[in-house]
């Protein structure tokens, strides 16, 4: 059975041509393309949408609206979003860069997802027909409704500083992740924080938010004291995944000892 | 199986070929074309040994589908030398002893040529960074960074 490559001018029509038996939806290629490449005899159609509604970025009035086919690198030189650029510059090398999109990244196995990550920690929503949370959105990324196609993700900018980012890779300056963190925090003049919001990267099958350090961190400060409590319950529900790259055992050692860093410097 | 035209420029070059729809741009320039230069290493996007210039963007032409670079310009390192004159970053991968193997070599000097189009003064890092996808397993990488500082200098000469 061949391949073939279906393209649409609109997210309606191709909604359709999606819903079909063995049909995926072609970004940049990275994911489906790669899976073609391996083997994948179960895709028998790739559909995509060459709307460029879908590769549009936008700001305005605090917040961000990033369209599904926004690659990589189109974030990474983005000014309005400078903060994000080392999310996106963590995904793949140039190449993967100039191709990878947003709307992919959602759905990228661990240990892929960084710029997920990021995302998670954000709060964005994610417009798939009607907008869904990023949290619930990853909870049921497999299962989407038949011919739902995720077309942009958005979310408000944080204060200047209040979003942080590790991608921890053993190869520089292109790695796969051993884990990555993003995190929002947002303090009180004095320092208190009041909010937080931090994700993590391969310590489940997909991006998960770490509730319990983000509950010890609130009310307390970034200071060696002032973290240790969120540090001690960093690994609350998580399940890292085991690949070439690292164990469940090493992810589940290491996961503190990065979000100490992340959080103090 | 549906066979799909596809127009657009390689190296300047007008072509206008039928592709079977699926196939991907590197499979179209190697097995159709003729133009062997960008490699066929891991299909996978990891080892850049087929990253060619598409719209003055480098791409993975493993994961590119021929179809849809249809009126696109298509770099290759095929397409470098001119009348019998290697490009500078040719000359610099010669004079260095960048190349052992050289498997990588014109996916290596695709990706650099991708960082001197736009950014003809780099620094080292910026080497190191714009060569991040493509893997060499043969020179370790050092004297690949060597011959594209020096084709950015304009001096391709080896030091001594």
């Amino acid at each position: 059975m061949g391949l073939v490559l279906r393209s649409f001018a609109t997210v309606n029509e191709a909604g359709a041509a999606l819903s079909e038996p063995g049909a995926r939806y072609l970004g940049g290629g990275t994911l489906a393309v790669r899976a073609v490449n391996e083997g994948d005899v179960s895709v028998h159609s790739l559909v995509r949408i060459t709307d460029p509604q879908l590769s549009r970025i936008e700001l305005s009035e605090g917040r961000a609206r990033i369209g599904a086919s926004v690659t990589m690198a189109r974030v990474a030189a983005n000014p309005g979003i400078a903060f994000l650029a080392p999310a996106a510059m963590a995904v793949g090398g140039p190449a993967v860069r100039n191709m990878a999109t947003v709307g992919g990244n959602l759905f990228a196995p661990a240990p892929y997802g960084d710029f997920a990550v990021a995302l998670l920690a954000l709060d964005a929503k994610v417009d798939a027909r009607k907008d869904m949370p990023m949290e619930r959105f990853l909870e049921t990324r497999g299962a989407l409704a038949k011919g739902s196609i995720v077309t942009a993700v958005s979310f408000a900018l944080p204060s200047e500083g209040g979003f942080r980012f590790r991608k921890v890779s053993r190869v520089k300056p292109k790695g796969t992740s051993v884990l990555s963190i993003a995190a929002v925090i947002e303090e009180d003049p004095d320092g208190t924080i009041r909010s937080a919001r931090i994700a993590l990267g391969c310590m489940a099958d997909r991006p998960i938010r770490a509730h319990a350090a983000e509950r010890a961190l609130v009310g307390s400060r970034r200071t060696e004291q002032g973290i240790a409590a969120a540090l001690a319950v960093a690994g609350e529900g998580t399940h890292p995944v085991t690949d070439p790259v690292a164990s469940a055992w090493y992810r589940a050692e290491v996961l503190p000892v990065h979000l100490r860093r992340l959080l103090l410097y | 199986m549906p066979k799909v035209p596809v127009q657009f420029a390689l190296n300047g070059e007008e072509k206008a070929e039928f592709v079977e729809s699926g196939t991907s741009l590197l499979t179209l320039l190697r097995d159709k074309i003729g133009d062997t230069s960008p490699k066929g290493g891991c299909h996978q996007g990891t080892c850049g040994a087929c990253s060619v210039i598409i719209d003055g963007e480098l791409k993975l032409s493993c994961l590119v589908l021929a179809e849809t670079c249809g009126n696109a310009s298509v770099q290759t390192t095929g397409g470098l030398a001119a009348d019998g004159v290697l490009h500078p970053l040719q000359r610099a991968f010669l004079d260095h002893f960048a190349a052992q193997c050289g498997f990588c070599t014109p996916g290596m000097i695709m990706a650099a040529k991708a960082l001197l189009d736009r950014n003809p003064d780099p620094t080292r890092e910026d080497v190191v960074e714009a060569i991040s996808g493509n893997i060499c397993r043969c020179t370790g990488y050092e004297p690949i960074i060597q011959a594209v500082m020096a084709a950015a200098q304009g001096n391709s000469q080896r030091v001594a």
